[in-house]
């Protein structure tokens, strides 16, 4: 399981913080805590600055990638932003996320073929967002013909399957649960991913909900994830379910993050 | 409220089955459709948005409870003359261009008519000059914009531009919500209100038009 540790985003107020600042230190400690953690990309995002967005991206990548020795996830859908920040980046950084959008994804293409990277392709049509598993197996599958015609190998594309809220659908789990199986078999060799927090707006107990969530995703084939990796309670669902799914080879990954105290509340 | 109390507890909860029961023997009673709209059913639902917007009650409440609504509304509907239904206000509602997100606008849409306003909804990607030409056509009293993106946002400030230059600016007020949407940023581009959900935009859509 590919994690992209999502603490770096500046909607969050400590973090918008920082960055206003140019907390340095802050930065580097929150990008450290999560690789220590177990994270393989640091996400970055600066949105809310809006006309800002370019330069504090740019900073965030000088700073966290002098702090670790990590790949960043650049996290924008603004091209001028990513086109930036790409260019400041040491390594092949993760690109979140291309889509089929009308004006997004011929905009972003230059970018995503400028050098190599990884791309998120998000499941957002042309003009709707899709709600069944067709729907959304559909715009993937066309997201991925269009990626791997510009020459950008499936290894590299990562399928967001576009997580809405069960709470104003109950049939949204299943919708993105089948979208994950259907693209993992229909596609040998590219990844699906997505962030977990969107599945429980409007209903209490969201943690809870984010965690058996991503033990679902992960049994119907969910390859990398978006998550706070400080999260103890949450990687040790991750582990304890890689292992049972017979992904950890003598069960080393669960049982070293239980010998460094990374299990325990 | 008190006349309608097991109507309101059953909006409240959702039990369509019970609330559809007390509106047709309100009706059976005698009670005015009007009388019965107002404190049978608008004011179960403002009680549901304030609840909400305190943290009581989840969104699949709301939705039931104004799913409950509708189906009482479609007894009491028929027995208003035309034009008889008082309005607390229209309201002219959207995703701003470039953003297909529709789910918090649509919760925001729903409480509204919950809450007795009248809705034109013109769905998601909508343009500064597509607000402006239905503005002009259905003259609301309430603009509200929606925007799940950073991206997107700038479209706010440009459809209240696009509304000073159509004349009306100052025949509408303007509200903005979404996720990345602050009340500063509200500040910052001269809308007159910012809601943070769909409970608290109906509180804020009273106090713009002076209802309390």
């Amino acid at each position: 399981m590919i994690i992209v540790a999502e603490k770096i985003n500046t909607s969050r107020k400590s973090i918008s913080e920082a960055v206003e600042k140019r907390d340095a230190g802050f930065i580097a400690r929150a990008a450290k805590e999560q690789a220590e953690a177990g994270a393989h990309y640091i996400d970055v995002n600066a949105g809310s600055f809006l006309d800002k967005e370019a330069e504090c991206l740019c900073w965030l990548v000088d700073t966290v990638q002098n702090a670790v020795d990590l790949p960043l996830c650049l996290d924008s859908p603004n091209p001028e932003a990513l086109s930036r920040a790409i260019k400041q980046h040491r390594g092949e950084p993760m690109i979140n996320s291309i889509s089929l959008e009308a004006g997004r994804f011929q905009s972003l293409l230059p970018v995503i073929t400028s050098r190599p990277c990884h791309v998120v392709a998000l499941c957002m049509a042309a003009t709707s967002m899709p709600r069944t598993v067709e729907e959304r197996v559909q715009v993937g599958s066309e997201l991925i013909n269009k990626l791997a015609g510009e020459g950008i190998p499936l290894q590299r594309i990562y399928v967001d399957p576009l997580v809405q809220p069960v709470s104003v659908d109950t049939g949204m789990g299943l919708a993105i649960l089948g979208a994950i199986q259907r693209i993992m078999n229909d596609f040998a060799g590219v990844n699906t991913i997505c962030g977990l927090s969107n599945i429980s707006f409007g209903l209490p107990e969201r943690r809870l909900i984010n965690r058996n969530f991503l033990t679902l995703c992960i049994a119907y084939g969910l390859s990398a994830a978006i998550l706070d990796p400080t999260d103890k309670r949450l990687m040790a669902s991750l582990l304890s379910v890689e292992m049972l799914l017979g992904r950890d080879e003598y069960c080393e990954n669960f049982i070293s993050a239980y010998q460094n105290g990374h299990t325990a509340d | 409220m008190s006349k309608f109390k097991q109507l309101n507890e059953a909006i409240i909860k959702g039990d369509m089955k019970l609330a559809v029961e007390q509106t047709q023997r309100a009706l059976d009673e005698g009670s005015n459709a009007q009388d019965i709209i107002d404190n049978g059913l608008i004011s179960a639902m403002d009680e549901v948005g304030e609840r909400f917007s305190k943290g009581l009650l989840f969104v699949p409440q709301m939705l039931r409870a104004a799913k409950t609504m509708q189906e009482c509304m479609k007894l009491v509907e028929p027995l208003l003359k035309e034009g008889d239904l008082t309005s607390k206000g229209k309201v002219l509602i959207g995703t701003v261009k470039g953003d297909l997100h529709d789910i918090g606008k649509n919760l925001v849409s729903m409480m509204m008519e919950g809450a007795g306003f009248t809705i034109t909804d013109l769905g998601v990607d909508v343009s500064p000059e597509k607000f402006v030409q239905k503005a002009l056509e259905v003259e609301p009293d309430i603009v509200a914009m929606s925007a799940l993106l950073s991206t997107t946002m700038p479209a706010m400030p440009k459809t209240i531009e696009a509304l000073q230059n159509a004349g009306i600016r100052n025949k509408v007020r303007v509200m903005i919500g979404g996720a990345p949407v602050t009340s500063k940023y509200a500040q910052e581009i001269n809308a007159d209100s910012y809601a943070a959900d769909a409970g608290s935009a109906v509180i804020a859509a009273k106090k713009l038009l002076g209802i309390s």
